[in-house]
Formats: C-alpha cells, sequence, structure tokens
C-alpha cells in the first residue's frame, strides 16, 4: 500500500473522518461541543498529541515491540505512551507559557481517555503505514477531529435558542446534528477513499 | 443495596449508554452487524465486572495522584486477555471488528463506573455492578444492531429474515444511521420515562 501520505492527510480529514465514520472521540465531544471556545481548546490540544503520538507509536511498535516479539502488550505500552506524553507536555506548558496553559491545561487530562488517539495508533498498525503516512493520519485525523467538533459547537450555539422537543434535549439532538453532519461528509467520497 | 439491586440500577435505571451518554464510540462502531455487537458486549461485560472487581480489591493501595494510570492499566490487561481470546478462537469477528476491541480501554463507561463505584465498594459489589453496567450497555447495543442489521442487509445474525423481495437500505449500513438509531433511542427513553417519574 503505497499511498501518498498528502492524499492520507486529505482523506483522514475529509472522507474518512476519524469522528464522522469511525466514531472516535464522541465522549468529549459531546461533552466539550457547547461552547465554541472551549471546543477550539480541546481541538488543537487533540491534534497535537495525536499527531506526536502516532510518531512516537510508530517508533515504539516498530522498533521495539517487534523485535523483541511483544506485540500482544501494544495496547498497554500505547496507551502508557500517551499518558506519559500527555503529563510530559502538560508540564512544559504549564511552566513555559502559563496563557496557553490557562487555554489548554484543562483539556489535557482529558485526552488520555479520549479513544480517538489511541484509535489512530491502532489503525495505523492494522493499515501497515509507513512512518510518514502515519505521522500524516495523526495530523489529519486531529484536523478532521477539530473540523467536526468546531461545527457541531457552532450549530449547537444556533440550536439553543431553537424549541427542541424535551426528550431530545441535549444528548440527542447533538447525534442527530451529528448524523447530519456524517451524511454531509459523504459527500466528499468521490474525493479520494483509503480503507 | 442488595446485589440484585445493585445490577438492577446499574442495567437500567442509571444505564450508562442513555441515561449518561458514555461509552458510545463502540456502540455507534459495531452495530452494523448483531453478532459484532454480541461479541463487543460480552467483551465490554468481562472487562468491566473483572477490573471492577480488581480496582475495588486494591482500592486502598493505590495512591490517589496515580490511581487513574493504575486503572488503566488494570483495564488494559483485561483487555488484552479479550483480545487474544477473540484473535484464537473467533479470527474473523476480531478482523471485522479491527481495533475497536482495544478501544476497550478507553470506553469511558469502565473508566467511569471504576470511578463512581469500584473505588468505593466491595469487590463483590463492583462485580456486580459491572456485570449490570454491562448488560445494560449489551442490550442498547443487541437494540440497535437489530435494527441496523434488519433494514441495512436483511438479515440477523447472518441468517436472511426479509425475502428476496426486500431492497436493502444502504444508509443503514453507513455511519450516519447509528448517530440516528442512537439519537431516536435516546429520545424514545427520556420521554417515556418523564411521563413515569
Amino acid at each position: 500500500m503505497e499511498l501518498n501520505p498528502l492524499i492520507i492527510f486529505i482523506a483522514a480529514i475529509f472522507t474518512s473522518n476519524i469522528l464522522l465514520t469511525n466514531f472516535l472521540g464522541m465522549c468529549s465531544f459531546l461533552s466539550v461541543s457547547k461552547e465554541i471556545e472551549s471546543s477550539l481548546g480541546l481541538g488543537m490540544a487533540v491534534t497535537f498529541v495525536m499527531t506526536v503520538t502516532a510518531a512516537l507509536n510508530y517508533v515504539v511498535y516498530h522498533y521495539i515491540l517487534v523485535p523483541l516479539d511483544i506485540i500482544y502488550l501494544q495496547y498497554i505500552i500505547f496507551i502508557i505512551v500517551i499518558a506519559a506524553f500527555v503529563q510530559l507536555t502538560e508540564m512544559v506548558i504549564e511552566r513555559f507559557s502559563p496563557v496557553l496553559y490557562y487555554s489548554l491545561g484543562i483539556f489535557l487530562p482529558l485526552i488520555t481517555v479520549n479513544c480517538a488517539i489511541l484509535g489512530v495508533s491502532l489503525f495505523m498498525i492494522i493499515r501497515k503505514y509507513t512512518f510518514l503516512q502515519s505521522i500524516a493520519f495523526g495530523a489529519g485525523g486531529g484536523i478532521g477531529w477539530l473540523i467536526a467538533i468546531l461545527a457541531l459547537a457552532g450549530i449547537r450555539q444556533k440550536v439553543k435558542e431553537k424549541y427542541v422537543p424535551s426528550g431530545l434535549v441535549g444528548a440527542g439532538i447533538s447525534l442527530i446534528i451529528t448524523g447530519i453532519m456524517a451524511l454531509a461528509f459523504i459527500g466528499f467520497s468521490g474525493v479520494v477513499v483509503i480503507q | 443495596m442488595t446485589k440484585k439491586e445493585i445490577f438492577k440500577v446499574s442495567a437500567f435505571t442509571e444505564n450508562s449508554v442513555w441515561k449518561q451518554i458514555l461509552g458510545i464510540c463502540s456502540a455507534l462502531a459495531v452495530t452494523n452487524l448483531l453478532i459484532n455487537s454480541l461479541v463487543m458486549g460480552l467483551g465490554v461485560i468481562f472487562t468491566l465486572a473483572l477490573s471492577g472487581f480488581t480496582i475495588s480489591l486494591i482500592r486502598d493501595l493505590i495512591p490517589r495522584r496515580i490511581r487513574m494510570m493504575v486503572q488503566t492499566l488494570i483495564i488494559a490487561s483485561y483487555v488484552i486477555i479479550v483480545d487474544l481470546f477473540l484473535k484464537a478462537y473467533f479470527p474473523e469477528i476480531s478482523k471485522s471488528l479491527g481495533p475497536y476491541v482495544g478501544l476497550i480501554i478507553t470506553n469511558c463507561i469502565i473508566m467511569g463506573r471504576a470511578e463512581a463505584f469500584a473505588g468505593k465498594n466491595s469487590p463483590l459489589d463492583s462485580l456486580v455492578d459491572g456485570i449490570g453496567a454491562g448488560v445494560g450497555y449489551t442490550l442498547v447495543l443487541l437494540l440497535i444492531a437489530f435494527i441496523r442489521e434488519l433494514f441495512g442487509f436483511g438479515s440477523l445474525f447472518g441468517i436472511k429474515v426479509l425475502g428476496d423481495w426486500w431492497q436493502n437500505w444502504s444508509i443503514m449500513v453507513m455511519a450516519p444511521s447509528a448517530f440516528f438509531m442512537l439519537a431516536i433511542l435516546i429520545w424514545i427513553i427520556n420521554s417515556k420515562s418523564k411521563k413515569v417519574g
């Protein structure tokens, strides 16, 4: 599978959006999308962590797990790498940029349990991506997630003032909006296809 | 609370999927086929029950600051068991579930139950609570998968039930229908429970 990393990058944003087609990262997607500002913050943090952990996990998998023949430990190792990286980022940001820490810091702990991050690492192994492809996939996945959560946050702010059936308030209406967004994104599927 | 009450509360009244909107990543992803949903549900029940039991057993030994990390590692160990078991005995299903078995680790239900219940209660109660929450989750999965597989493929558990006249609704196989189905389910349950309450 010799796909241009650029194609993977575009595809990960539009045609196989990690949230709208693979349903990854739904929990924080629904709970944080109430406001545009925090959605932007979380989205940027996710993009950053996703890109770097995809690269880190690629290196760990191919240069540590495979030679030592302990592939079955991949879940534990991946989650440790992700948690450690998130912790490290938090400390670095806190030390060097208090302003950024106040806007992004509170989202970082949420990211460790965001399934999209672990999902990207697992997909990358299953689809046998190369190093560059993995980074492109991580960055594209993160940006795709960012676009989806920003769109939902924008729509939810509009919907807040409108009448919604009482049983649908909150999660219900968000899921329906997300479903319509997923339908709209199917429109991109002619552009590029990866699987 | 007796064990029976714990089970009922965590499986139905406080159902993680429709009451707390937790763990829906996998609830949406695997529900295009009933068999996938069933296997996924069983995997989650196993992980929930045993990780609840283990976490509760050592809850006094875990330092508070690193408890999330310890919990995640315990959960990950059980998920590895599920994954290896599926790979060994049901390679076909394991393949079609893909990364979603591994993603049980980050399923918020498990972390949620560990934080909310297993950290404060006795091991046996946590075991029952885990099974209850898992059963509640599996029921939701099976319900959505039933509708999606029936309309999307005209079959149930891979067996054709609707005849040749049936035209498959391809939307039911695709991603958007999963969002719509879950939304409708939440809608129905919310309106019902409001009338009763």
